[in-house]
C-alpha cells in the first residue's frame, strides 16, 4: 500500500479522534480519544523517519494519559455542559474556513515538502557532525552540542512544570510530608 | 491508590518494572548511538516509578523512592546539566562539546564513550526528567491520599 495513503488515513483518524475528544461528554472517553491523536502522531513520526521523536511522543503520550486518567479517577468523569454550544460550533467553523482560505494562498509561498531551505546548515551537520562531536546519532549531536542551549530551555520548562505542580499542591503536600 | 490494585496487576508490575527501568537506562546511556536520548529515557525511567505507585500504592512505593528524593533528583539533574555546560567556560566554550578541544581526540565514533559531553548531558537530563515525572505524580497522589484521610 502506498505510504501516502496510510498517512492520509492516520491524519483522518487523528481528526476524528480530536473531534470526539472535544464533543464527548464523558471525560474518560475524551482523554482516551485524545490518546488516539497522540499515538497516531507517533506512527506518523515513524513514517517520516524520525525515530527519536517517535519514541519521545509515544512515551510522553503514555505518561500524560496515565496522569489524566489518574486525575479523572480521583475527581469526576462528568464534563460540564457547554453553554452557547451551537454558537461555538458555527463560529469555529467560520474561523476554520477563513483559516483554510488564507492557508491556500500561504501554501504557495512555502517550499515543497521535504526540500531543504537551510541546505548549508544541514549539510554541515551531516558532513561534520561525527568529526565534531563523536556522536553517531546526529539528533543527539544537534540537541546536545550544536543546539544545547535550546535543550537547556526545554529542561527548564519541565523543571518549571514540576515546580508548578508542587506550588499548587504545596500546602497539602507539606501537611502530608510531616505525618 | 492507597492500597494499590489487584493481585494480577501487582504480579505483572513486579515482573515488568525492572525491565522498564533497565530499558530507560539503556536509552539514556546510548542516546548518542541509537534513537532516543536523555528525555525519552528519563520519561521511561519515570514511568516505571509511576507504574510502581499505581500498582502497589503510595505506601509501598515511598519505601523504594520517596517524594523528597525525586524532588532532589529533579533539581540535581538540572544543576548537573548546567554545570556540564558551564564547565566549558574554563577553556572558553559554553554549551559546546569541549571534550575534543580539551583532549584533542575522540575515541572511535561507534564506541560508547565516543561523544564526550553528550553522554554526560544525556545522563543529567535523564536524571532530571526522571525526577520531574515521578515528583509530579507523587505530588498528585499525596494530595488525593490526604483528601481520603480527611
Amino acid at each position: 500500500m502506498d505510504i501516502i495513503i496510510i498517512e492520509w488515513l492516520l491524519l483522518i483518524l487523528m481528526a476524528i479522534g480530536a473531534i470526539v475528544a472535544i464533543e464527548v461528554r464523558d471525560l474518560l472517553s475524551s482523554v482516551i480519544a485524545a490518546g488516539i491523536v497522540g499515538f497516531s502522531l507517533t506512527v506518523v513520526y515513524l513514517m517520516l523517519q524520525a525515530p527519536d521523536i517517535a519514541i519521545t511522543q509515544a512515551v510522553v503520550e503514555t505518561i500524560t494519559l496515565v496522569m489524566l486518567v489518574a486525575v479523572i479517577a480521583k475527581t469526576t468523569r462528568k464534563g460540564t455542559p457547554t453553554p452557547w454550544a451551537s454558537v461555538a460550533v458555527i463560529s469555529s467553523l467560520a474561523f476554520l474556513l477563513v483559516l483554510l482560505f488564507t492557508f491556500e494562498f500561504g501554501m504557495f509561498a512555502l517550499p515543497e515538502f521535504g526540500s531543504m531551505i537551510s541546505r548549508d546548515v544541514s549539510e554541515y551537520y551531516i558532513s561534520h557532525g561525527v568529526a565534531d562531536t563523536g556522536a553517531i546519532n546526529l539528533v543527539a549531536a544537534v540537541i546536545l552540542d550544536y543546539r544545547a542551549y535550546d535543550t537547556l530551555g526545554e529542561a527548564i520548562v519541565l523543571f518549571a512544570s514540576a515546580l508548578g505542580v508542587a506550588a499548587v499542591l504545596r500546602s497539602k503536600v507539606k501537611k502530608g510530608g510531616e505525618e | 491508590m492507597k492500597k494499590g490494585m489487584s493481585l494480577i496487576v501487582r504480579t505483572i508490575s513486579r515482573l515488568i518494572v525492572a525491565p522498564i527501568f533497565l530499558l530507560g537506562v539503556y536509552i539514556v546511556l546510548h542516546g548518542h548511538l541509537t534513537p532516543g536520548g536523555g528525555f525519552p529515557g528519563g520519561v521511561i525511567l519515570g514511568s516505571s516509578i509511576v507504574l510502581l505507585i499505581i500498582a502497589y500504592g503510595y505506601d509501598v512505593a515511598t519505601k523504594k523512592i520517596s517524594y523528597n528524593f525525586t524532588r532532589i533528583l529533579d533539581a540535581f539533574g538540572a544543576l548537573f546539566f548546567i554545570c556540564v555546560a558551564l564547565a566549558g567556560l574554563a577553556i572558553g566554550y559554553l554549551f559546546t562539546n569541549y571534550w575534543k578541544i580539551w583532549t584533542l581526540t575522540f575515541e572511535e565514533p561507534a564506541e560508547w564513550l565516543s561523544a564526550g559531553t553528550i553522554v554526560v548531558s544525556n545522563i543529567a537530563i535523564g536524571i532530571k526528567v526522571l525526577g520531574a515525572i515521578a515528583a509530579m505524580f507523587f505530588a498528585l497522589v499525596v494530595v488525593t491520599r490526604l483528601e481520603e484521610m480527611e
